[in-house]
């Protein structure tokens, strides 16, 4: 498939005299891992609610899985898959009632639900019961649950939203392995992180600096990019290069 | 050599059914920076919980500058200042607001404490009038910690004072404790991120309400039992699958740009074991292989711990 998974062009969202995400260009391939990173109010989470059609951009345009975000926005949600460390599943579901519930938002039939999510299990060896409540899971199951729950509908584009956050350093791992397995699959993979670690293992990633792509590219041209040794460097040169990091909201 | 601020023994706290502390025993000394590192879910919060006198445990004991959290908690709650995991603060009070209320319900003023928080207090001093609700994210938790400090307490217990923050204002966030305990103050953090911990003068790591381990950073990574090498190359997925097809593998898993590996022969010099892996990795289908020897770090350690404890992780 030659179009690209996502592809924005100039987008930009204006809060007031505030401009929160400045005319962010990128494309993401079908299949990619693509890292967005970017310092606390950089700008990723209102540029990550345009592309999920969540926020009408103030200005330029983008495609998600060849749908348009502004006059397209419903077909948008249903092609995409989100998941976050926040919000991922009803704790006061069980598993099932919780895969019944996703499944049914995206308009699978019970047949469908109970094939896919029975591949599901199996595929992540989930042991715990499926008549056990969500909120009595370990964490690392729960992330790994949500991110499959995510991809129940099989969409073109999985957003995570910081989903390895408080999590134990072996879960974190068997998380990306998850990932790497939905991207082998065609899935295309947008994922935010505070693990600079996890940076490393995406294909490319872009960091924003107040509203605006500061950097782009894979991790070890970006590292030569800016002739340091690892992206913790990467991203310290460039985020301390603006007044304050964080703090730009007036 | 000054007694030690805390003293936790045996102490336990189950909810419900769910056990949160099993048997934790740990010591600060005076004018420590101790790192409590762990998952969500390893019972930190809890723990501050029981050395703040806001919960008292099932069993075991635990003093705080000499006093007992269960009988002496008015004497601890005023030489403690806590800033919990989540943002506590009045949200329809101002920044200054939240401040003096927080100082004069230790009797306080924040002219009396203002030179121990000045340096933090400082950077949001410009939004003195703005409500606390309204703050950033960043500005929020120099506000806790300005209301933490401002009674001027002796020991200063910080649950999880970086979630969510960005990697810039995490390093920043550390210069300040860093400061703060070159004044003299006993200072707890706790943790999920494994690279700050390398910044606190012990840590300890805990997991499933146990402590794994107690020391110095140094120390932590110098208890992993192999030798350990950083493999480069790639495809990383195909690597990975490589190593773990290694008839020889301990443990192989993905660290930044490498792999960490392990070799399960303890009695090979790890000069061998690089020779013996490189060779077998030159015969698989992979680009630029290199294979060094390194020192182990703590999440390198965690995750051995983490293995041999009762309850893996799931």
């Amino acid at each position: 498939m030659n179009t690209p998974a996502i592809v924005a062009r100039n987008l930009t969202r204006r809060f007031g005299t505030f401009t929160a995400v400045d005319h962010i260009s990128f494309e993401v391939q079908s299949g990619e891992v693509f890292g967005f990173l970017g310092a606390n109010g950089a700008g990723k989470t209102t540029a990550i609610r345009m592309l999920t059609g969540l926020l009408a951009p103030s200005e330029g345009e983008a495609t998600v899985a060849g749908y348009d975000i502004r006059t397209a926005a419903d077909r948008v949600r249903e092609r995409i898959g989100y998941m976050s460390q926040r919000f991922s599943l009803y704790d006061d579901l069980t598993v099932r009632e919780n895969i019944r519930l996703y499944g049914g938002i995206y308009g699978l039939q019970d047949d469908e639900i109970a094939r896919r999510s029975e591949v599901m299990l199996g595929e992540l060896e989930f042991t715990p019961p499926v008549t056990a409540m969500v909120r009595a899971l370990p964490l690392g199951w729960k992330q790994k649950l949500a991110f499959s729950v995510a991809l129940l509908h099989q969409p073109a584009v999985v957003f995570l939203d910081e989903p390895t956050g408080g999590v134990d350093p072996i879960t974190r791992r068997q998380f990306w392995e998850l990932i790497y397995r939905a991207a082998a699959k065609g899935t295309t993979v947008f994922v935010t992180t505070h693990y600079l670690d996890e940076a490393e293992y995406c294909d490319r990633l872009s960091i924003m600096v107040d509203g605006k792509v500061a950097a782009l590219g894979t991790p070890a041209a970006l590292k030569a990019e800016f002739s340091v040794a690892s992206l913790d460097d990467v991203f310290v040169t460039l985020a301390r290069g603006t007044a304050s990091s964080g703090e730009r909201s007036p | 050599m000054s007694a030690p601020a805390i003293v936790v023994q045996g102490v336990t706290k189950t909810f419900g059914e769910t056990p949160a502390l099993r048997g934790v025993s740990l010591s600060v000394a005076a004018g420590e920076l101790f790192g409590l590192v762990g998952p969500d879910g390893a019972g930190k919060s809890t723990m501050f919980r029981v050395l703040t006198t806001l919960l008292v445990p099932d069993a075991g004991s635990a003093t705080v500058m000499g006093h007992d959290v269960v009988r002496d908690l008015w004497a601890i709650r005023s030489l403690v200042g806590y800033m919990p995991g989540r943002f506590a603060l009045y949200a329809d009070l101002s920044v200054e607001e939240n401040l003096r209320f927080f100082a004069s319900v230790f009797g306080t003023s924040i002219e009396a404490g203002y030179d121990l928080i000045a340096p933090i207090y400082r950077q949001i001093e410009p939004f003195r009038d703005r409500r606390a609700g309204a703050l950033s994210g960043g500005m929020k938790q120099k506000l806790a910690l300005s209301c933490a400090l401002v009674h001027r307490p002796q020991l200063l217990l910080l649950d999880e004072p970086t979630t969510g923050v960005d990697a810039v204002s995490r390093r920043e966030f550390w210069d300040l404790l860093d400061e703060l305990r070159a004044s003299g103050l006993t200072i707890v953090a706790s943790t999920p991120y494994m690279d700050e911990a390398s910044r606190c003068d012990r840590i300890g790591l805990m997991q499933d309400g146990r402590v794994l381990a107690i020391d110095a950073p140094a120390a932590i990574g110098a208890q992993f039992p192999r030798a350990l090498f950083a493999v480069h190359g790639g495809p990383r997925a195909r690597m990975i699958a490589e190593l773990r097809r290694y008839p020889f593998v301990a443990s192989a898993y993905p660290f930044g740009e490498t792999v960490h590996f392990s070799d399960r022969r303890l009695a090979e010099s790890p000069d061998t074991i690089r020779r013996e892996l490189a060779d077998y990795l030159a015969v698989a289908d992979l680009q630029e292989v290199r294979v060094a020897p390194i020192a182990p770090g703590i999440e390198d350690t965690f995750m051995e711990l983490m293995g041999e404890s009762p309850s893996v992780a799931a």
